[in-house]
C-alpha cells in the first residue's frame, strides 16, 4: 500500500455504466469501476472476459458504445488517445526499432517540447527507475524480452502520467523473470505513486500486485475486493473458482435455522450459511482448510466428513498436496502441512473440515467455462 | 549420386550461360575499332564511347530518358506508397481485388497498353510530350512501389502508432516519426525500381516518341535498324552496369528492411 503523500500525484478514476458493444456481441456489459488515486488496481479475467476492453477505453484506443469515463475528476469521453497524457506499457512492448533505448524514452518528451538538457535528465532518471541506463545506446533488438520491457515501462512513465495503464506486460516471459518484474513494478509503483491500472488473466500475478482487484467474466465485473477478500469471501462461484484452487461439492440440500445441509452420496455435510430461495447451492472450500484423516477415524464436533480415496499424492518442499476421488465422482484439492500424516495413492481417506468453512454459493453455469 | 551432381552442375552452368551470354557480348563489340556489329571485334578501341558522349542525339536521348526517369521515380514512389498504406489498412475484400486492379500494369502485355495509350495520346495531343512519357511510365512504374512498399508495410506493426498515440503523437506525427521510417527502405527500392522500370522502357515509348523526343531505348533502336553503329553496343554496356548497380541497391535496401 501506498502512503497517503505519494498518493497526491495518482488521478482518480472513474468508469460508469460502460457498455461496448461489437455488432451483436458485447464486450462490456454495464461496467462501473472506480479506482483510487495512486491504486494498484488490477482487471483479472479470462480472455474475452471484458478486462482488455476496458483497458482500451481507458487508454483512448476504443470509443464507448455508452457510459461515462472520467479520470482525475473530468470526462474525457471523446478525448483522442493522444491528448489523454495517460502512460501505457503493452504485452509486445511496441518499441520504436529504428530509435535507441534513449531516444524511446525520449520521444514523449520531444513531442511534449522538452528541451535538451531538461529532458536529458528525466530520460536518464526513467532509465535509472527501471536500471537500464547503461543501455541508452543499444537499439530494442538488441535487448531481451525483460529489458524491452523494462524500457517500454521507463517510456510510458517519463512524462508523469497521472496513471499508468499495463495491458499483461509480462505475458511473453518466462516465469522467474516474471516473478522478478512484479516485484520491481511493485517498487516503482510505490515510488512513483502514480495511479496503476494492470491487466492480467493471472491470478497469482494480479494478487501479488494489486492493493484491489476487478474480476471480469463475460463483459461483466463479478467482484471487486482485495485479495484475501476475494480469496475468503468470494461473492460468486466463478470468483471463487478463478481465484486460488478451491474444491466444489453439489448435492440435494435443506435449510434449517442458519445452516444449509448438503447430503452428497449419501452423507450429509453441513455450512453455517442461509440458502438464498431458489437458488442451488454449492459449497467452496478452499485447500488449505481441508485434511485428511485415515478412514473412519473419530470426528471432532464442528467438522465434515466425507468418504473418499486418495487419487494424487504431490510432495511439495513446504508440504503436500493431494487429490481426492468422492463417492460421488467430484475431486477435491487438499493442501496439508508437513507435520500431517503422509498419505499414498489408492489410500482410503477421510476429507475433514470445519463446518465454519464451508463457503455456500450459488451455482452458475458460467463459472464452468474454460479458465484461460 | 557423384556423376548426377556433375550433370546436374554442367545443366545449370548452361542455363547461366545462357542467360548472361547474350549481355556479355555486348560488352566486347562495344570496343570494337571498326563500325560493324562483328563478333568477336576485330580490334580495341574507345570511339563509340566517345561518339555516345560527344554526339547531341546520343546525349540528348540520355538527358530526356534521365529527366522522364527522375521524374516517374518521385511520382510513382509518392502515389504507390499512399496506395499500398491505404491498401494495408483495408479490412474488408475489396483489399484483394483493388490490388490486382493497381497490379495489372505489370501483367498487361506491353504492346496493348501502347496501343491504348498512342490512341488517347493522339487525341489529347500528348505525343512526343515530356508530360505524356512521364504519364505513361508512371502508370508502368506504380505497380513495383505498391510491391516493395507493401513488403515492409507487411513487418511493420501497426501497433507502433497505438503506442505512439498513447505517448503524445497525433496521427501525423506518428506517421512521421514512426510510421515513415520504418518503411523507408521499401520507398526507396521502390524509387530505384521505378527509376529503372522508365529508363529501360521502349514498347510505350516508341509508339508516343517523335523526332523531338527521344528516349535512349528508342535512339538506340532506331540506330540499330539504320546502321550497325556500335555506339548501340557502348550504351548497351553502360545501361548495363548503371542498371546492375541500382537494382543491387534496391535489393539489398529491401532484404535490410524485411531482416528489421
Amino acid at each position: 500500500m501506498s502512503t497517503s503523500k505519494t498518493r497526491e500525484r495518482g488521478a482518480a478514476i472513474d468508469i460508469r455504466d460502460a457498455t461496448k458493444r461489437y455488432g451483436k456481441f458485447t464486450a462490456l456489459d454495464n461496467v462501473s469501476l472506480h479506482i483510487e488515486p495512486g491504486e494498484f488496481m488490477t482487471l483479472l479475467g479470462p480472455s474475452g472476459s471484458g478486462k482488455t476492453t476496458t483497458l482500451n477505453v481507458v487508454a483512448g484506443f476504443t470509443d464507448l458504445t455508452a457510459g461515462d469515463l472520467s479520470v482525475g475528476g473530468e470526462s474525457i469521453v471523446g478525448v483522442p488517445a493522444h491528448k489523454r497524457n495517460i502512460g501505457v506499457v503493452f504485452q509486445h512492448y511496441a518499441l520504436f526499432p529504428h530509435m535507441t533505448v534513449g531516444k524511446n524514452v525520449a520521444y514523449p518528451l520531444t513531442l511534449r517540447g522538452v528541451e535538451k538538457g531538461e529532458r536529458e535528465r528525466r530520460v536518464k532518471a526513467a532509465l535509472d527507475m527501471v536500471k537500464m541506463a547503461d543501455f541508452a545506446h543499444r537499439y530494442p533488438s538488441e535487448l531481451s524480452g525483460g529489458q524491452q520491457q523494462r524500457v517500454a515501462l521507463a517510456r510510458a512513465i517519463v512524462f508523469d502520467p497521472p496513471l499508468l495503464l499495463m495491458d499483461e506486460p509480462l505475458g511473453a516471459l518466462d516465469k522467474k523473470l516474471r516473478e522478478w518484474l512484479q516485484l520491481e513494478i511493485k517498487r516503482i509503483h510505490r515510488e512513483l505513486g502514480t495511479t496503476f491500472v494492470y491487466v492480467t488473466h493471472d491470478q497469482e500475478e494480479a494478487l501479488v500486485l494489486s492493493d484491489r482487484i476487478a474480476v471480469f467474466n463475460q463483459g461483466r465485473i463479478e467482484q471487486i475486493g482485495t485479495g484475501r477478500q476475494l480469496y475468503d469471501e468470494p461473492a460468486t462461484l466463478f470468483v471463487g473458482k478463478f481465484i486460488g484452487e478451491s474444491t466444489t461439492l453439489r448435492g440435494k440440500a435443506e435449510t434449517s435455522g442458519d445452516e444449509t445441509g448438503l447430503t452428497i452420496a449419501g452423507q450429509k455435510i453441513v455450512a453455517k450459511e442461509k440458502l438464498a430461495g431458489g437458488e442451488t447451492p454449492v459449497i467452496l472450500l478452499r485447500p488449505e482448510k481441508l485434511s485428511l484423516a485415515a478412514a473412519k477415524a473419530p470426528i471432532t464436533n464442528g467438522q465434515n466428513s466425507l468418504a473418499g480415496q486418495v487419487s494424487e499424492a504431490i510432495y511439495l518442499g513446504s508440504g503436500s498436496k493431494y487429490q481426492v476421488v468422492l463417492r460421488d465422482g467430484s475431486i477435491a484439492v487438499v493442501r496439508s502441512s508437513l507435520e500431517a500424516k503422509p498419505f499414498t495413492i489408492g489410500d482410503e481417506v477421510d476429507l475433514r473440515w470445519s463446518v465454519e468453512d464451508s463457503k455456500l454459493l450459488a451455482d452458475d453455469d458460467r463459472a464452468d467455462m474454460t479458465l484461460t | 549420386m557423384k556423376p548426377f551432381r556433375i550433370i546436374l552442375g554442367l545443366f545449370c552452368l548452361l542455363v547461366a550461360v545462357w542467360l548472361i551470354m547474350p549481355t556479355l557480348v555486348v560488352i566486347p563489340m562495344s570496343f570494337n575499332d571498326k563500325k560493324s556489329l562483328a563478333f568477336p571485334p576485330s580490334g580495341f578501341s574507345w570511339q563509340w564511347y566517345a561518339n555516345f558522349f560527344t554526339n547531341p542525339e546520343w546525349s540528348n536521348s540520355l538527358l530526356n530518358s534521365l529527366k522522364v526517369a527522375s521524374i516517374v521515380a518521385v511520382v510513382a514512389t509518392f502515389i504507390g506508397t499512399l496506395a499500398a498504406l491505404g491498401l494495408s489498412r483495408m479490412k474488408h475484400s475489396g483489399a484483394g481485388i483493388l490490388r490486382a486492379i493497381l497490379i495489372t500494369p505489370m501483367v498487361v502485355p506491353g504492346v496493348v497498353l501502347a496501343i491504348g495509350i498512342y490512341a488517347v495520346y493522339l487525341n489529347y495531343q500528348l505525343v512526343g510530350t515530356t508530360f505524356g512519357f512521364v504519364l505513361a511510365h508512371t502508370m508502368l512504374a506504380i505497380p513495383f512501389v505498391i510491391i516493395a512498399v507493401s513488403a515492409s508495410l507487411e513487418v511493420f506493426d501497426v501497433r507502433l502508432e497505438t503506442a505512439a498515440a498513447s505517448l503524445g503523437a497525433n496521427r501525423f506525427t506518428a506517421f512521421r516519426t514512426i510510421t515513415l521510417p520504418l518503411i523507408a527502405p521499401g520507398m526507396l527500392s521502390g524509387l530505384l525500381f521505378a527509376f529503372v522500370t522508365s529508363f529501360d522502357e521502349i514498347i510505350v515509348a516508341l509508339f508516343i516518341t517523335s523526332p523531338y523526343l527521344k528516349t535512349l531505348p528508342v535512339q538506340i533502336f532506331t540506330s540499330i535498324t539504320r546502321d550497325a553503329d556500335p555506339t548501340v553496343a557502348a550504351v548497351g554496356t553502360i545501361i548495363f552496369f548503371a542498371t546492375s548497380l541500382v537494382i543491387a541497391a534496391g535489393l539489398i535496401i529491401g532484404s535490410k528492411s524485411k531482416r528489421s
